[in-house]
C-alpha cells in the first residue's frame, strides 16, 4: 500500500475527485484531441494564446478529458499550472515533467519548474502508468504548437480548427 | 470428478513466486495470455537441448526428430479440436496470423486467378460482429477496402448477446464469409456459431470463427461447431507465445492461394512462377516456431490428461462464486452474461467512479493480477456505453480464495478512490 501511495499521492486523487479548469471554453487558436490507444483514455484540449510584453502566453487552456485517475489529475494539474504563463515557460516545464516521467523514479524533480506536478514522480515506477501522466500534457505540446503556426498563418478562422 | 486445484498449481511455477513486495500472485488475466506448466517448459527445453534442427529439410537424424516433433504435435492438435485429418492444421504465429492468412488469400484469389467462391467483387458482403477483437475487425475491414467488398456487422444487445433479430436481412446471398468469435473475450458470452454458420452456408457464405477463448477450455470439435475456418493461439492454452492455429477444411486449403510465400511452401520453383506444396506446408512458408509447436502439442497433452470436463466444472464453480461475489458490489456492473450457465471464464466489469486502470493499480498492489482497457474491442466497449472496463479471467489453476481477494480488492478501490 505504502508504494501504491507514493503513486496516488493526496494531491492527485483531490484533481481527480475536483478537476481544476475542466470544460472546453471559447475562445481558442487550437483544439486537439489524443487518445491513448492501450486503454482508450482520451483528452480534448483548446490553447488560446496572446500577446504580452512581446511573448506568447497562453491565455486559456480548456480541456475535456475522459480516464483514470492520473490521466486526469494530470490535466488538471497542467492547466492550472500554466494558464497565465507565457508559453517558453509552459514548455520548460513540460520537457522537465517529461524527464521526471523518464526517470522510473530516480529523478529528483525540480519543484520551482513543476509545482504540484512533482506529485507525479510515483508514476514513473509503474512504466504502463506514464503514457496516462503524459495524455495531457502531449495533447497540450500539440495543441500549442498549432496555436502559434496558425497565429504565424493569419488570423483565426473556424476553419483553423486542427482536429485529429 | 472434481478438479484437484492444489495439485494443478504445483505444475505452474511462476504460481509460486510473489509480486510487488512480497504478496503472493493471484493470476487472472489467463484471456490475456495463461500461465505455463512445468511440462510445457520441460518440453521447450528438451527440444531445445536434445532435438533441436530445421524441419523437412534437415538430412541427419536430428532434423528426423525434429521432424517428428513438430508433425506429432500437429497430430495432438488435430485432436484436440476433433478431426482426424492432421493436414487441416496449419501452425500460424498465433491467432491474428491465422484470421489474416485467410483475408490475404481472399484477397489473393481475387486479384489473381482464385476459385470462385473466394473471389470478392463489389457488391459482395462480409459479416462479422460488433463484439469482436480488433483482430477479427481489422482484417476485413482491409480486405474490404482492397476488394470493394461491403463490411456489415451484427450489433450487440445490453446483455452481451448479438442481435440475431437482423440475421435475416444481414446474412443474404451476397454474403460471402461470416467472421464472428466463439467466446467473446470481454464478455464471456459464448455466441450460437452453429445456428448462425447453418443460415450462413445457407446463403452461400464461408463461417469463420476465432475460438481465442474457447479452445483453451476444451470447447471444440470442429466436426459439430458448423465451421469452414476455426483460429485460435498456443498462449492461451498453457501453451507457448509465437504459435497459434488454423484449421480450415481441406478442400478450402486447397483452393486457397497462399498467404506468405518462401521456403518450404513451394513444389517447384522457377525464375517466373512458382508451384505450391500441398496443405498445410502451402501456408507455412519459412523457419516455422518448431519448438512453440512440440511445447503446444505438450500443452494439449497437459490439458488432456488433466481432463477437460474436470477443468470446464472446475471454471464454471469459480465463475459461478465470482459473479455472486461481484453482484455484492454496489455500482458494479457486470458487461456480459450474469449468469454462470452457458458463459465462459472472463468477467469484465465497471465501478461507478473508478476508472478501469485505477481499479486494476489497487488490484496489483494486491498481488492480484487484472486486465484494464477495452481489451482489444473498443466498438464492443463503445456499444455497452462504456469506456474502458477491468477484466478478471479465470482458467484451471484459480481458486476460490483468489475469487475473494478480488472481490475485497475492488471494495478496496472503492474505498481509496471513492473517498472525498
Amino acid at each position: 500500500m505504502q508504494q501504491l501511495e507514493s503513486m496516488y499521492q493526496e494531491i492527485i486523487l483531490e484533481h481527480y475527485r475536483r478537476p481544476l479548469h475542466a470544460g472546453l471554453r471559447e475562445p481558442f487558436d487550437a483544439e486537439v484531441r489524443h487518445v491513448n490507444p492501450t486503454c482508450g483514455d482520451e483528452v480534448t484540449i483548446r490553447v488560446a494564446l496572446k500577446d504580452s510584453s512581446g511573448q506568447p502566453v497562453l491565455a486559456d487552456v480548456s480541456y475535456e478529458a475522459l480516464g483514470c485517475s492520473i490521466s486526469q489529475a494530470s490535466v488538471s494539474v497542467m492547466a492550472d499550472m500554466i494558464i497565465g504563463e507565457p508559453v517558453t515557460e509552459a514548455m520548460a516545464a513540460s520537457e522537465e515533467f517529461l524527464r521526471l516521467m523518464q526517470s522510473k523514479g530516480e529523478a529528483e524533480p525540480d519543484e520551482s519548474l513543476l509545482g504540484d506536478a512533482v506529485a507525479f514522480a510515483g508514476v514513473s515506477k509503474y512504466p504502463a502508468r506514464i503514457k496516462c501522466a503524459l495524455l495531457g500534457w502531449m495533447a497540450w505540446k500539440d495543441a500549442t504548437a498549432r496555436a502559434l503556426n496558425a497565429r504565424d498563418d493569419g488570423p483565426h478562422s473556424d476553419g483553423d480548427r486542427e482536429q485529429l | 470428478m472434481s478438479l484437484d486445484v492444489a495439485r494443478i498449481r504445483k505444475d505452474f511455477p511462476i504460481l509460486d513466486r510473489t509480486v510487488r513486495g512480497g504478496r503472493p500472485l493471484a493470476y487472472l488475466d489467463s484471456a490475456n495470455t495463461s500461465q505455463k506448466p512445468r511440462q510445457v517448459i520441460e518440453a521447450l527445453t528438451e527440444f531445445y537441448e536434445r532435438h533441436n534442427a530445421n524441419i523437412h529439410r534437415a538430412t541427419h537424424e536430428l532434423g528426423e526428430e525434429a521432424t517428428a516433433a513438430y508433425e506429432g504435435a500437429r497430430i495432438k492438435i488435430a485432436q484436440f479440436i476433433g478431426t482426424t485429418d492432421e493436414t487441416e492444421v496449419v501452425f500460424t504465429k498465433n491467432v491474428t496470423e491465422a484470421i489474416n492468412l485467410v483475408a490475404y488469400s481472399i484477397g489473393n484469389a481475387t486479384s489473381g486467378a482464385g476459385a470462385g467462391r473466394l473471389r470478392l467483387a463489389e457488391g459482395d458482403e462480409i459479416v462479422i460482429t460488433e463484439m469482436e477483437h480488433h483482430s477479427n475487425i481489422v482484417p476485413w475491414q482491409l480486405l474490404c477496402a482492397r476488394t470493394g467488398a461491403r463490411l456489415r456487422w451484427f450489433n450487440v444487445n445490453q446483455g452481451g448477446l448479438l442481435d440475431l433479430a437482423r440475421a435475416g436481412d444481414l446474412i443474404s446471398d451476397k454474403t460471402r464469409l461470416v467472421a464472428l468469435s466463439h467466446q467473446s473475450n470481454v464478455l464471456g458470452t459464448i455466441n450460437p456459431v452453429s445456428q448462425i454458420a447453418e443460415r450462413a452456408h445457407a446463403a452461400g457464405a464461408l463461417v469463420l470463427v476465432d475460438a481465442a477463448q474457447s479452445v483453451p477450455h476444451g470447447l471444440m470439435d470442429v466436426g459439430s461447431l458448423g465451421a469452414d475456418f476455426v483460429g485460435f493461439t498456443g498462449h492461451k492454452m498453457c501453451g507457448p507465445t509465437g504459435i497459434g492455429v488454423l484449421w480450415a477444411r481441406r478442400e478450402l486449403l486447397e483452393e486457397m492461394p497462399p498467404f506468405l510465400g518462401g521456403g518450404e511452401m513451394i513444389e517447384t520453383v522457377w525464375m517466373d512462377r512458382s508451384t505450391y506444396a500441398p496443405p498445410p506446408h502451402k501456408f507455412e512458408a519459412g523457419t516455422m516456431p518448431i519448438a512453440q509447436a512440440v511445447g503446444l502439442g505438450a500443452a494439449v497433452d497437459y490439458l488432456g490428461e488433466v481432463g477437460l470436463e474436470a477443468v470446464r466444472a472446475h471454471e464454471h464453480d469459480l465463475v459461478r462464486h465470482a459473479l455472486a461475489a461481484l453482484a455484492e458490489i454496489d455500482g458494479l456492473r457486470i458487461l456480459g452474461p450474469p449468469r454462470a450457465e452457458g458463459r465462459g471464464s472472463a468477467i469484465s466489469f465497471t465501478l461507478d467512479g473508478v476508472h478501469p486502470h485505477d481499479v486494476s493499480q489497487l488490484l496489483d498492489d494486491r498481488g492480484i493480477a487484472v486486465r484494464a482497457g477495452h481489451h482489444c474491442a473498443w466498438p464492443l466497449h463503445r456499444a455497452l456505453g462504456v469506456q474502458a472496463s477491468t477484466r478478471a479471467s479465470l482458467y484451471l489453476y484459480n481458486t476460490h480464495d483468489e475469487v475473494d481477494a478480488l472481490a475485497a480488492g475492488i471494495q478496496q478501490a472503492k474505498q481509496f478512490f471513492g473517498g472525498s
